[in-house]
């Protein structure tokens, strides 16, 4: 018998990264299982053709470009593509997602050095990229129609909540949408952000299985609706309800699962914190005072950029060190 | 009644079951006995013997090499064969270590002193410090030097460490349950030579047999049972301080500086051998566990018994076993080798079959190794600036307060190896700054 010799623990659990990944994709199911229902066939296959081509441009990334022997899935790109997915109208073609997780993954993941080492969230990269590049296609939005095996082009086109709110005044969105339509997924919108309550429920299995902490959704979430309410008191005819805001323009999946992805997020509690509220901050300018009428994509990326920052100010304290 | 603890911390599997049953076995002594003359931290013991001389059982061939470090004793009777040089497992070179055959039955060298109720503080002081008594856990640190503290530490507060928070490890359990009497008296007498009021005894909740057979055994007021949570590091010193009470060590500082003394079960009950029985520090109570051997057991060893004899009364190694450790899986030191002696610090000898393969992969910054760092530092960044070379800023982040307790290697879903970088970052920064602060 051979002994080996290594370094202390000898102990690991069995935790994997691919097991992280997976809970994560298990999380999204519940919405894509709703997208499904909503938007028809078409929705759901993009989200399995998001995953699946997003494993293979990986895999050719590392196989052929990076000359690398084995590649041995670990599915974040799978996580990737299905988010790219869900952050897409439920009309939009095939070759417009291929084209978002080209950049999501060769550009925003592995020109940064691959995973763990991205700044920005890469499904957000390639969604803004394609919002810059293609605004048409990216707003072609249609209501929900309850039928599976229908297709979304002849489909009449609609609005978001938020884009009503911001060309028609809020009596005129909440005649629309009722707060029990937004919360349960039945308005036009993005293939994955249209149901809090599936969301949600996703968030829940990650929170139940250890995989993140609350901190940032609370943050989040929390700042979007005391900003909002802030300012239904300056012009609620403008501005909307607190609540309408919390549960339109994606920000549930925004909050629940692009904010926390942990390669761009901060790694202490207290950043976290500072990173959901300024998330929310900069979500609610977008939306109020901006160009476009959602921002949370943006507003994402936007505080990807600070994480570095924010890790560097909001260190724990060492058990032990004196306040000073 | 509310488990005391610390933040951090994590929970691997306990696999204490495997040991657990099997009672203390006394095994004879071996033939020969190699003592290392480094058989505790500090300064290497001066050899007083030479080739062909005859020792006792408990007589001292080695006296301390310097102010932190320890007289050593005979752990059997027979003839010095030779001064040797063998591998130490935790110097990783070889070092001096006496040879010696046993000729004889036991024939004792006891300590020389009067009765303990009738020694003073400093009387007590010396004769742990004649028993060559050394912290038993692991860190083999001189005892009689950590139980006196200098004169401007206030001390008002004993614990015991029976945590046994390493997985595998089962000689405290044992000891506590066999020889509870040993352990109140041992503690009295400590008690005595720090001249304190308060003694705990901080036990784990997985070993609540234990706990109530201590608690229906204690008689004085003065020692009190603390039940903690079973998470480990619950034993690691100043988590343990923290826990039962509420102190914090600051930062490069020791027990000493929050009033407190901290002693292993084992350490206690050695130093109630040294004054009550008059024996010298030449055996140790020790687990042989591990999925790797044929029947887990708990033995008493003389110091300087090959780990291949012992292997033998756990009915040996299996033939898949990959990795022999000494001490616990969590923070011991792998060998590749089994004919090297024990210490008087090896709680243990875990044996491992082959681990499941995994790679290394890059850090995904999912936070589980700052969640659980139980002295709140950010492990993955102490990876990365130790890879870097930055020792100044990984000092500035805290790498000296690093424990070296493995928690964040083990959750690392990357499976990054943080305490190998950290243990070298640490090796690598002291040498730079050559002793100067």
């Amino acid at each position: 018998m051979k002994l080996v010799v290594k370094d202390a623990p000898h102990l690991r659990s069995d935790d994997s990264v691919r097991k992280i990944m997976i809970d994560v994709l298990i999380a999204l199911a519940p919405a894509i299982a709703g997208a499904a229902l909503f938007f028809g066939w078409y929705a759901l296959f993009l989200c399995i053709f998001g995953a699946v081509v997003a494993e293979l441009i990986e895999w050719f990334i590392v196989r052929v470009l990076r000359n690398q022997k084995e590649f041995k899935p670990d599915f974040s790109a799978a996580v990737t593509g299905a988010l790219l997915a869900m952050n897409l109208p439920p009309t939009a073609p095939w070759w417009l997602l291929l084209i978002g997780l080209l950049v999501a993954i060769g550009v925003a993941k592995h020109a940064f050095g691959g995973i763990g080492q991205n700044i920005f969230n890469p499904a957000l990269v390639g969604r803004v990229f394609l919002l810059i590049s293609f605004p048409t296609l990216m707003t072609k939005w249609i209501n929900p129609m309850m039928n599976f095996s229908r297709s979304p082009w002849d489909v009449m086109t609609s609005a978001t909540p938020l884009g009503v709110l911001k060309q028609q005044g809020f009596s005129r969105a909440i005649d629309t949408f009722s707060y029990t339509d937004l919360f349960m997924g039945n308005i036009g919108g993005c293939i994955g952000e249209t149901s809090a309550l599936l969301l949600i429920i996703g968030f829940i299995y990650l929170l139940y299985k250890g995989r993140v902490s609350p901190i940032i959704p609370l943050s989040y979430i929390g700042t979007v609706f005391l900003f909002s309410g802030l300012f239904y008191f300056v012009n609620a005819q403008r501005f909307g309800t607190p609540l309408y805001h919390v549960l339109s323009g994606g920000l549930f999946l925004g909050a629940l699962f692009m904010a926390t992805d942990m390669v761009t997020s901060p790694m202490t509690l207290k950043g976290q914190a500072v990173f959901g509220v300024g998330c929310g901050l900069v979500t609610m300018i977008i939306r109020y005072f901006a160009g476009y009428p959602e921002g949370v994509s943006l507003a994402i990326l936007l505080m990807n950029s600070v994480t570095p920052l924010i890790d560097r100010v909001f260190k724990p304290k060492v058990f032990g060190e004196v306040k000073t | 009644m509310r488990l005391l603890s610390f933040r951090g911390g994590i929970h691997p599997p306990e696999k204490k079951e495997l040991a657990k049953e099997s009672k203390l076995i006394y095994i004879d002594p071996p033939e020969t006995v190699y003592v290392f003359l480094s058989n505790h931290a500090g300064a290497p013991a001066k050899c007083l013997v030479k080739e062909n001389d005859s020792v006792k059982t408990g007589q001292v061939i080695g006296e301390p090499g310097g102010f932190i470090s320890a007289y050593l004793h005979s752990p059997v009777t027979g003839v010095v064969k030779k001064i040797d040089k063998i591998y130490h497992p935790i110097q990783g070179r070889p070092m001096e270590t006496v040879v010696i055959e046993r000729t004889s039955q036991d024939e004792w060298q006891y300590l020389e002193h009067p009765d303990w109720e009738n020694l003073s503080k400093e009387q007590l002081l010396e004769v742990v410090k004649k028993a060559g008594i050394v912290g038993l856990g692991g860190a083999m640190f001189p005892t009689h030097i950590k139980l006196n503290p200098p004169a401007n530490k206030k001390i008002d507060t004993f614990i015991v460490n029976a945590a046994e928070c390493e997985p595998y490890l089962t000689v405290d359990y044992r000891l506590m349950l066999e020889r509870y009497h040993d352990l109140i008296l041992g503690i009295k007498i400590v008690m005595k030579i720090l001249q304190v009021q308060k003694a705990y005894i901080g036990i784990e909740s997985n070993k609540t047999d234990v706990f109530n057979q201590l608690k229906s055994a204690l008689d004085s007021e003065e020692i009190e049972l603390k039940l903690l949570k079973t998470k480990y590091p619950q034993g690691a010193e100043k988590q343990l301080i923290y826990a039962i009470t509420g102190r914090k060590v600051p930062v490069g500082g020791l027990p000493m500086d929050v009033g407190v003394v901290v002693q292993n079960v084992q350490t206690v009950i050695a130093i109630k051998e040294a004054v009550v029985d008059r024996k010298p520090l030449i055996q140790r109570a020790i687990t042989v566990s591990g999925e790797g051997v044929n029947k887990p057991v708990n033995l008493i060893a003389r110091i300087g018994t090959k780990i291949e004899e012992l292997l033998q009364h756990a009915g040996g190694l299996k033939e898949e076993t990959e990795r022999v450790i000494l001490g616990g899986p969590m923070t011991g030191i792998a060998i590749n080798r089994v004919d090297i002696p024990i210490m008087k610090g090896t709680s243990g000898i875990t044996a491992l079959l082959k681990e499941k393969e995994y790679t290394q992969k890059a850090c995904i910054r999912c936070t589980k190794c700052v969640v659980v760092c139980p002295m709140d530092l950010q492990p993955y960044l102490l990876y990365l600036l130790a890879n870097k070379r930055k020792y100044d800023e990984a000092v500035e982040e805290g790498l000296l307060s690093c424990i070296e307790c493995g928690s964040c290697a083990y959750v690392c879903p990357s499976k990054i190896d943080h305490v190998r970088a950290i243990k070298l970052a640490k090796k690598v920064y002291q040498a730079l700054r050559g002793g100067k602060k």
